[in-house]
């Protein structure tokens, strides 16, 4: 039953906001409409937690502890993020960057693009999956265009292209999944339930299923970000409004890495090789090492806050690729972690370019001095980003880099490097950001950092402590993968 | 022995939509390309029916009756008017000249029968053997969405791309379970409403759809 709410109501409020259009009150009614998700979506996962995995609807749905973690923290950033946009937004439309249609557009497509993700994160059939993240895709295409700036246009056609053309991939992996699936389940509806497949993993044709892989993680990797097939996000984070920046890092990225994770275990039972988990890590760790390197040229400060989420993104698929219970579980919490602790510092990066009235990184000086709370905010979310401790992405990190040199010592040289650089760079160039001189005044209005401040105190709580029953929720998550 | 003999009806039309791939890739005229997608769908929709008849799976005829509604009538219709409301019915050159274009053709089919070849012989279909003609179609959409550099016709690439992604499903496997093609098809719906909107703010701020505008986020 709680899954019906947990679709239905942010497809309603797609609807309705598309309604409702632009009066005074939309961002609220917005707001709103996020708030009952996570209301339904913690109420799902007590009950996940107290009773095991769960079929809904003819199996059509199937929620396990994976898929009900990612569940929870899709609907808590959509939550905070709906927060910030409210402000945000507003001051957007009094600086004539947006006009009431495009908000109405932004808010409507705003609540499909989340309930989109969930029914991704929720189905149990494979190529319902796709349908979903494709689904994702097309409701953020124009909120990456909101601004309808020349940059902004290109940007979204990029993305539109460069993820049509992975999905379209991604599609020919799941046509190959369900061939080799039908010798087995019998063709129909139920041949492509993950659960149903799960079950025959081991009787799944091996060649038919490795190529199957390499199309699903070549296909949503570009959408998780993965080099070489990068190259869109970037763009669409730095030229789609801040919010969007936030949801697409915080949430898209991981919705899509879920994806292959799915793929992974049935082609690990299949196979009994560690093909899948290979291909993952050569994958992972070049993104680590490419992203690393290129924060370094980025003058915009969105456009390096992407490249490090694409690091990030690349170091949880190195982490899910090693497999094991412990690199599980280290990906799972890097994973909750890199959403917080990223939207968040998108959060505050989005009021320094609106004070700055610029995105370029040496138009951006002294935020402590004319505004510290962004300025604190900014800091503290780089800080924690970077892996200090004692904020959550170090405890993660740590125990990556450390089962990595047990098991796979050869990478090790590589994240570290890695790691190290995007240290130097993103540290040398938020330092002046904060600290530096400037004459830029204040800003005029009250900004929304409550949300940036409670990603962050959660993610310094996560590193310090975690609670027994969280812990145990990933560990039975991490189970789940295997590997 | 009727089998075989719609079978090879079958044959042809896969034939048939790998020589419009081919002809897609040398069309320079906008509308020349739409015609050409409304004819590679009604190809396909004959084949996919046809299939359905021939082996008796119901649920490929509702897939039949979508690619002809959406593929032959409404998409085509759609940016018929599009190009004709832009005006931009043009000859363009693309980016590589149309005989190289063609040779790197050649070279992606014999790499997707190749491709095909384990994978038809584990099939049980009857039609395996026109999967290789599938994946050759969907590259030789793939190099048309890398050789123009126009908008329309890199949608009209992209949609002939997910032509063949449905041929390969039908000739593997007749066809993804019928939510499955739902769902892909209302996808497709939205993807190409959210391109005609798109494709007006594009012409609105450059003034035209060459999307040699559209480079120049790059890397410094």
């Amino acid at each position: 039953m709680e899954i019906f709410w947990l679709l239905g109501i942010p497809l309603t409020g797609g609807v309705f906001l598309a309604l409702w259009g632009c009066r005074r009150n939309a961002p609220e009614i917005n707001a709103l409409f996020s708030l009952l998700t996570l209301a339904v979506a913690a109420w799902l996962t007590v009950r996940i937690v107290a009773e095991g995995p769960m079929m809904v609807g003819n199996g059509w749905f199937f929620i396990d502890s994976f898929n009900v973690f990612l569940v929870t923290l899709t609907a808590f950033v959509a939550f905070t993020t709906a927060l910030f946009s409210r402000p945000y937004m507003r001051i957007e439309e009094e600086h004539g960057r947006l006009n009431a249609t495009r908000l109405r557009l932004y808010h409507s497509s705003y609540q499909i693009f989340i309930g989109a993700m969930l029914l991704a994160l929720t189905t149990n059939n494979m190529g319902i999956l796709w349908v979903a993240m494709e689904a994702a895709t097309l409701a953020t295409v124009l909120l990456v265009s909101l601004y309808r700036t020349p940059a902004s246009l290109e940007a979204a056609w990029k993305y539109f292209i460069l993820c049509g053309v992975g999905i379209a991939l991604a599609l020919f992996g799941t046509i190959l999944l369900y061939f080799a699936a039908e010798k087995i389940l019998g063709s129909g509806g139920t041949a492509l339930l993950w659960t149903h497949l799960n079950g025959v993993k081991t009787e799944l044709e091996p060649t038919v299923l490795s190529l199957a892989f390499v199309f699903l993680l070549v296909g949503y990797g570009t959408k998780v970000g993965l080099a070489p097939l990068h190259s869109w996000l970037p763009d669409a984070h730095a030229e789609g409004p801040t919010p969007v920046s936030a949801v697409l890092s915080g949430l898209l990225l991981n919705v899509a890495l879920y994806a292959v994770m799915r793929s992974k275990v049935l082609v690990d039972g299949a196979l009994g090789t560690e093909m899948a988990g290979n291909l993952m890590m050569g994958f992972g760790l070049l993104s680590v090492v490419l992203a690393a390197f290129l924060i370094k040229r980025q003058t915009d400060v969105k456009r390096m806050f992407a490249y490090s989420s694409i690091e990030h993104m690349g170091l949880i698929t190195f982490a899910f690729g090693m497999g094991g219970a412990v690199a599980n579980f280290a990906a799972l919490l890097h994973m909750t972690m890199h959403s917080l602790t990223k939207s968040a510092i998108f959060f505050a990066v989005g009021h320094a370019t609106q004070k700055a009235g610029s995105q370029l990184m040496s138009d951006i000086r002294g935020l402590i001095k004319t505004n510290p709370t962004i300025g604190w905010g900014m800091m503290l979310g780089t800080v924690a980003i970077l892996g200090v401790p004692p904020f959550g992405v170090f405890a993660s990190e740590f125990l990556i880099i450390t089962t990595a040199m047990h098991e796979h010592p050869w990478a090790t040289p590589f994240l570290l490097l890695a790691l190290g650089v995007a240290f130097a760079s993103i540290f040398g160039k938020v330092q002046p950001m904060v600290f530096g001189e400037t004459e830029l005044p204040r800003l005029p209005y009250q900004p929304a950092l409550t949300p940036v401040f409670v990603h962050l105190a959660l993610v310094l709580m996560l590193g310090l402590f975690i609670p027994p029953y969280l812990a145990d929720w990933y560990r039975q998550a991490a189970a789940l993968l295997g590997g | 022995m009727t089998l075989t003999y719609h079978l090879q009806i079958v044959n042809l039309l896969a034939a048939l939509l790998l020589l419009i791939s081919f002809a897609m890739l040398s069309q320079r005229r906008v509308v020349g390309l739409v015609a050409l997608f409304a004819w590679q769908g009604a190809a396909l929709a004959l084949s996919t029916a046809i299939i359905a008849w021939s082996t008796g799976q119901h649920h490929l005829y509702y897939s039949a009756a979508l690619t002809l509604a959406l593929k032959v009538i409404a998409m085509p219709w759609y940016f018929y008017h599009l190009v004709k409301r832009l005006n931009v019915n043009r000859a363009v050159e693309p980016m590589i000249n149309i005989p190289t274009t063609m040779l790197i053709g050649i070279v992606l089919v014999i790499f997707a029968f190749n491709l095909a070849l384990p994978i038809s012989e584990m099939s049980g279909t009857v039609t395996r053997s026109t999967l290789g003609i599938a994946i050759a179609c969907v590259l030789l959409a793939f190099l048309m969405m890398i050789t123009r550099t126009k908008a329309i016709p890199q949608v009209i690439g992209f949609l002939s791309m997910e032509n063949g992604l449905f041929f390969a499903a039908t000739s593997a496997t007749y066809g993804m379970p019928l939510v499955v093609e739902l769902g892909v098809a209302l996808d497709v719906l939205v993807a190409v409403f959210v391109l005609g909107i798109f494709i007006f703010q594009i012409r609105e701020t450059f003034d035209s759809l060459d999307l040699k505008n559209l480079e120049k986020l790059k890397d410094k």
